[in-house]
């Protein structure tokens, strides 16, 4: 059978990436180009620098995942490019680009739902995933717990109320001085502190067990801060990192269990930037282990925002037959499991 | 020669294909539809209408600035990944140079203006001497009153054109003391032909750029980095 490659561009928040996907499951480029550095200027992304530097950046970006693929835009299958949810003027560069590309060559353009993308990193290191299984997407903007019913079908059982999960890493690691990103910051640190030293709340929402929040701790921490200064005290600032993630991750790690044993799933994946968190990866790890579920992660590498995730979703949407028209549009606030 | 001109610069979108000196096509719509769901549409339209192969253009003239940055970006976003699947050249075309270039010879001094809110105009001063396009004043942004006593020391009648005109007509009327008028509606607003045609004459003159250096031309930094800016001086004040 011939192989279907995919250029996949993605541009929704900081970092401008492209990658060439064989067949849905084979990497044969990813490129990343991360702006973080010029946003921590800043402490947080600043959109209308974002969008500033994914103009300046895509082509490079681009011709370097082909170059690397040794593949030329002619042995391409389709496009696949990131479309929503996102910073929209971020995102409409990456979808100007990819639909100008897919009309010049004429080839078919499938749009991409960046959480989608973040699920569908699992299948890269792990030829043996499939659907069904049941997924933590946890990151800066995102905190779901849903079941992948089939490639591209979700069934959510669970979202943050408030704050994402990534949202309050970074919030707290501003107010301990640990600067944007938070969530790296934090678990550094955190290997330097005594988790049990401070005792934060694990909310619990009464009428859906799945879901999330993280304000009601984000709000504890900062009130444990506020009163040590008040009182003179110093903060140790490890302890209370490793009490602040532990408690975030336990939440995290018994929704997901729980969850679990309601739906009878035995696979468990987790995927989106919080994804890469040690401690995070450790807990679920050791969780799934003894209940005698089965489970995936992926590398780093594609947890944080790239194309390879959307090559491997967009190969999925155009094997059903997704294709997306000239008009597509950024879509800033696309919901999950929407077209 | 064959040059595709683009500019979704401001609300208008429009899209153009010059051969020498025939206009081929040009679709040019003045709706609030954004451009992302407008430019490539359009420019199919015209393809398809007449039977362009889209590899017999020499090059992509876009209007790369001033305007609005997310109308900026989705048309150098368009002309990057339309140059670089086509392999051909970008001609990054002054965007209130295009606007002026559509009142070719007239008499006196061309002023678009653009609104740029916060009270300022995106604007220049051109003319035309032999036939041909000279810019008086490089495009900028800048205050009204400060292109109007520009305008008014020059002591030349003066037309404007632009979607500042709607904005600033009173004021216009109010501060001018040299002959001016406006520009009727078929020339008023950016269109995509004297980008391409003006693109051509840059083509010429070998002002072309690759796909991949093309970037806008904001003339103004994000509303972060001045803010930081604004700090960091007064932090420097404060100090000193």
């Amino acid at each position: 059978m011939k192989d279907t490659l995919i250029l996949a561009i993605e541009s929704s928040c900081d970092e401008t990436a492209a990658s060439v996907v064989k067949n849905g499951r084979t990497i044969l480029s990813n490129v990343i180009s991360s702006q973080i550095e010029l946003h921590k200027l800043y402490g947080g992304v600043v959109p209308e620098i974002a969008s500033r530097k994914h103009i300046e950046k895509v082509n490079q970006v681009i011709e370097e995942a082909l170059k690397d693929a040794d593949v030329t835009l002619d042995d391409l299958d389709a496009i696949g490019v990131t479309y929503g949810p996102g910073l929209v003027g971020a995102l409409l560069v990456g979808v100007a680009e990819a639909k100008a590309i897919a009309y010049a060559k004429k080839l078919p353009l499938v749009g991409v739902h960046h959480i989608e993308g973040h699920v569908s990193a699992n299948y890269i290191e792990h030829p043996d995933l499939e659907p069904p299984f049941l997924c933590l997407i946890v990151s800066g903007g995102h905190t779901h717990l849903v079941i992948v019913k089939d490639y591209g079908e979700f069934e959510i059982l669970g979202r943050t109320r408030d704050d994402a999960a990534g949202e309050a890493f970074d919030k707290v690691a501003r107010a301990i001085g640990l600067g944007y990103p938070g969530g790296p910051k934090i678990d550094k640190l955190s290997k330097e502190g005594n988790s049990e030293a401070i005792v934060f709340p694990r909310a619990k929402i009464g009428d859906c067990p799945y879901d999330f929040s993280f304000s009601g701790v984000k709000s504890a921490v900062l009130n444990y801060i506020n009163q040590a200064q008040m009182k003179g005290e110093e903060v140790n600032r490890a302890d209370l990192a490793a009490s602040f993630q532990k408690a975030v991750v336990d939440v995290l790690v018994e929704h997901t269990m729980l969850a679990a044993k309601d739906y009878s799933m035995d696979k468990i994946a987790i995927a989106g930037g919080v994804a890469s968190n040690g401690t995070l990866r450790a807990a679920m790890e050791k969780a799934c282990a003894q209940n005698g579920y089965k489970f995936y992660r992926p590398s780093p590498i594609f947890c944080t925002d790239n194309a390879a995730m959307i090559g491997v979703a967009a190969y999925y949407e155009y094997m059903k037959g997704t294709r997306h028209g000239w008009d597509l549009n950024a879509v800033p606030n696309l919901k999950l499991g929407e077209r | 020669m064959k040059i595709l001109g683009l500019d979704s610069s401001g609300i208008v979108a429009s899209v153009a294909i010059v051969e020498d000196d025939v206009l081929i096509a040009e679709y040019t719509v003045n709706y609030k539809k954004t451009h992302s769901q407008t430019l490539l549409p359009m420019l199919d339209e015209i393809a398809k209408m007449t039977e362009l192969d889209l590899n017999s253009i020499d090059a992509i003239a876009v209007a790369a600035g001033p305007g609005s940055f997310t109308g900026l970006r989705i048309g150098s976003a368009t002309a990057k990944g339309l140059g670089l699947a086509l392999k051909k050249p970008l001609i990054a075309i002054p965007t209130v140079e295009g606007l002026a270039y559509n009142l070719y010879d007239i008499p006196g001094l061309i002023c678009p203006i653009m609104d740029a809110r916060r009270k300022q105009v995106y604007t220049g001063i051109y003319r035309f001497t032999d036939h041909q396009l000279k810019v008086v004043e490089d495009q900028m942004a800048v205050s009204m009153e400060t292109v109007i006593e520009k305008l008014n020391q020059y002591g030349e009648a003066v037309t404007f054109l632009g979607d500042g005109v709607p904005v600033f007509h009173e004021f216009i009327a109010e501060k001018m003391t040299v002959p001016y008028s406006f520009a009727p509606a078929h020339v008023n607003k950016q269109r995509a032909a004297a980008v391409a045609a003006l693109g051509e004459i840059y083509y010429r003159q070998g002002k072309t750029e690759t796909a991949m250096e093309h970037v806008p031309d904001y003339l103004r930094v994000s509303q972060a980095e001045r803010e930081r800016a604004e700090r960091e001086a007064a932090k420097a004040d404060a100090n000193s």
